[in-house]
């Protein structure tokens, strides 16, 4: 049954009595109509759009940028078949991949300690998470490069224990643009994470306790288990837009850690290719949706309470 | 004294001269006592009381300020939880969500690494008669059905003791009945230490062997609940557990085994055996007479035999009747301004007295009780009535 449905039944049984069937019926349509007004115009007119200009092809003869819209779906083989698109479509999901386990790594225990350690400083902490957002996304980026440029304060630490030579740097490379993604998308995986270990009942870690578990056992067994529907959340948060992401290549990375937005930026840009822009961000979609499809199968999100 | 094993300790549970503070607030002070192994105990006090900081402090989920705690041989003070050989029923039960009955049931033993968990953990679930439900999840219980579910958590470990925090607190009341006497029967059949923690006096009178009253922090009587509420130490036990009629009264004499005791509603008798241990009876002290309401009888004053020798009366008038079924309870006021609370049992219904009658109440010496005047009147009246 829809929620639709569903709500409408509530509507009848409660009015049954003394008013007609038919008056509550249209209510939560009506409730829908904005939200469905507003995906409608905003997202299925621009994805058809989209879908058909994936299949346009050069007008012959014309000027660049110039298509007429066919049916060739040989524009995705093509496009999947050239190593400048596959291969910063790979390595999109590879940064992504390293950012997103950065960011658990880091924004778990940052989660647990403001929901369970941090006393009356819980909604400073919690506010200081939120912070950043204060100032332009480009611009924490761009401060970024600051921060791991040869003269900064992360290179010289490196430098001093010898894990990056003397000539080497840490920007631009690959790991400024892993690193970028896990400083930009920490937020949204630490507060999904925060919701649910807030909501995990302290009494429950404490019969852990009491049932002979040790502090790291309980942790396993009941505070992990309870909170990964923000685990969940927070993982699909950061690894879906980060895999798109375009901004952290393109300010920390040289043009070997090109990832797929930069390429689909300059395809649709520079290059004025509509169709295999369109046909790119097609595919980044159907490799996320998978992805996240047989993540959600193997982690069993509709088992968790 | 050899170092024993603390997890597989066993005896009697020793609480000495236990003390916890939370900042300027003294929850237990310098409370001792021993629960003989395999007992009922109850530990009965009003919200706030300490009890179940107490409890928390035998679990190991609170550190005493002062004292040492001991099961036998071993000394627990400082132990960790999952050390200790002690499991508790928690008040909102704590059931992990995300596994089912069995494994709720079997995590104490996995933890332990026991090997035959499954029968133990079969059996523990007949023991309660919820095995049909093994493989559903806790919130698809009711209640009264998760309330079993911790229970049979915790006594599948076999503690040496188990600590049950107001357990019943969130049944109703049909279901709280049948669960006091479902924990009384697997109590006797398991034969574990129970500590019980309850600020239901009713609760702790049917099941506990021994019941220990505790305000503000110390226990101020321990014993068998019939002790208990016939021969209550301090006013705030008398007007806890079940009503009193409590009224100030000085000693006027002693003879033989028994003390005279004056107020203004004329002269009292009372043994000295139900003298509190409290109580010095030199004439002229102040103390407390109590008696409870259903030990009164009452009569019309013009129906009224006259009164034996030995027996105690007061004169007064009915201010309220309110007829209840099983009984009838009277509000008297006396000619000496007290007000005196009676139950009187409904065995003739035509024979209740209205409200506005002049009456008079007798009692046997040996059914009032006599506490000291130092008391507050009324300590321990429950807000609420």
């Amino acid at each position: 049954m829809s929620i639709a449905a569903a709500i409408g039944d509530t509507l009848q049984e409660e009015h049954q009595p003394n008013e007609p069937k038919r008056k509550g019926k249209w209510v939560p349509y009506l409730l829908m109509l904005p939200g469905m007004l507003w995906l409608a115009i905003f997202f299925v007119v621009p994805i058809v759009s989209l879908f058909l200009t994936s299949l346009q092809t050069p007008v012959p003869g014309g000027q660049v940028g110039e298509f007429q819209q066919t049916f060739n779906f040989a524009n995705y083989w093509d496009t999947l078949s050239d190593s400048t698109y596959y291969i910063p479509l790979f390595r999109s999901f590879v940064y992504s991949g390293i950012a997103t386990l950065l960011a658990l790594a880091i924004g778990y225990p940052l989660a647990y300690a403001i929901a369970f350690k941090s006393g009356k400083f819980r909604n400073l902490l919690l506010v200081l998470v939120i912070a950043p957002f204060f100032v332009s996304f480009i611009l924490r980026t761009i401060a970024w490069r600051q921060i791991l440029a040869d003269e900064g304060p992360v290179v010289a630490v490196l430098r001093s224990v010898g894990l990056v030579g003397e000539t080497a740097g840490v920007y631009p490379s690959a790991v400024a643009v892993i690193a970028g993604i896990t400083y930009n998308f920490l937020p949204f995986m630490t507060l999904p994470i925060y919701a649910s270990l807030e909501r995990v009942d302290p009494r429950l870690i404490e019969a852990s306790g009491d049932l002979y578990a040790k502090p790291f056992t309980g942790f396993r067994k009941v505070t992990w288990p309870l909170s990964m529907p923000g685990v969940v959340a927070g993982t699909l948060l950061t690894f879906i837009p980060a895999a798109g992401d375009y901004v952290n290549a393109a300010l920390l990375g040289r043009p070997s850690n090109t990832m797929i937005g930069n390429r689909i930026e300059y395809t649709f840009l520079s290059v004025n290719d509509y169709p295999t822009a369109a046909v790119l961000s097609f595919i980044l979609m159907a490799c996320i949706l998978t992805m996240v499809l047989v993540y959600i199968r193997r982690v069993g999100t509709e088992d968790l309470v | 004294m050899a170092k024993a094993d603390i997890t597989q300790a066993e005896g009697d549970l020793f609480l000495e001269n236990i003390t916890k503070q939370f900042g300027d607030f003294r929850a237990v002070n310098d409370l001792s006592l021993q629960v003989p192994q395999g007992s009922f105990f109850a530990l009965l006090g009003p919200s706030g009381c300490g009890k179940t900081t107490t409890l928390r402090m035998v679990a190991g989920l609170e550190d005493p300020t002062a004292g040492r705690i001991r099961i036998g041989d071993a000394d627990i003070t400082y132990a960790k939880p999952y050390n200790r050989p002690v499991n508790t029923v928690f008040q909102n039960y704590a059931l992990f969500p995300h596994m089912d009955i069995f494994e709720n049931v079997a995590f104490g033993l996995k933890r332990r690494g026991i090997k035959d968990a499954k029968q133990q953990v079969d059996e523990a679930l007949d023991l309660i008669q919820l095995s049909q439900v093994a493989k559903r999840k806790p919130l698809q219980l009711s209640g009264g059905q998760q309330q079993r579910v911790a229970l049979a958590r915790a006594i599948v470990n076999r503690p040496s003791v188990l600590l049950l925090d107001e357990p019943l607190g969130a049944l109703d009341l049909k279901l709280r009945r049948q669960m006091q006497l479902e924990l009384k029967r697997i109590q006797t059949e398991v034969g574990l230490t129970f500590i019980h923690v309850t600020h239901d006096q009713e609760e702790a009178m049917t099941m506990a062997d021994t019941v220990a009253v505790m305000n503000e922090g110390i226990i101020e009587q321990m014993g068998p609940p019939t002790e208990l509420y016939e021969s209550p130490r301090t006013a705030f036990v008398a007007n806890f557990l079940g009503q009193s009629n409590l009224f100030p009264a000085k000693v006027a004499e002693t003879s033989g085994d028994d003390v005279i005791l004056e107020d203004s509603d004329g002269r009292f008798v009372m043994p000295k055996a139900r003298v509190s241990d409290r109580v010095v009876t030199d004439p002229g002290t102040e103390v407390l007479v109590g008696v409870r309401p259903e030990k009164i009888s009452i009569a019309r004053l013009e129906d009224a035999a006259p009164p034996p020798a030995d027996g105690n009366f007061v004169d007064g008038r009915v201010t309220s009747a309110s007829f209840l079924g099983v009984s009838t309870q009277y509000e008297v006021t006396t000619h000496g301004g007290d007000t005196i609370n009676v139950f009187a049992q409904n065995l003739d219904v035509h024979n209740l007295v209205p409200q506005g009658e002049d009456v008079r109440l007798s009692w046997l010496p040996i059914h009032g009780f006599v506490l000291s005047g130092h008391d507050d009147i009324n300590a321990g009246v429950e807000k609420n009535v």
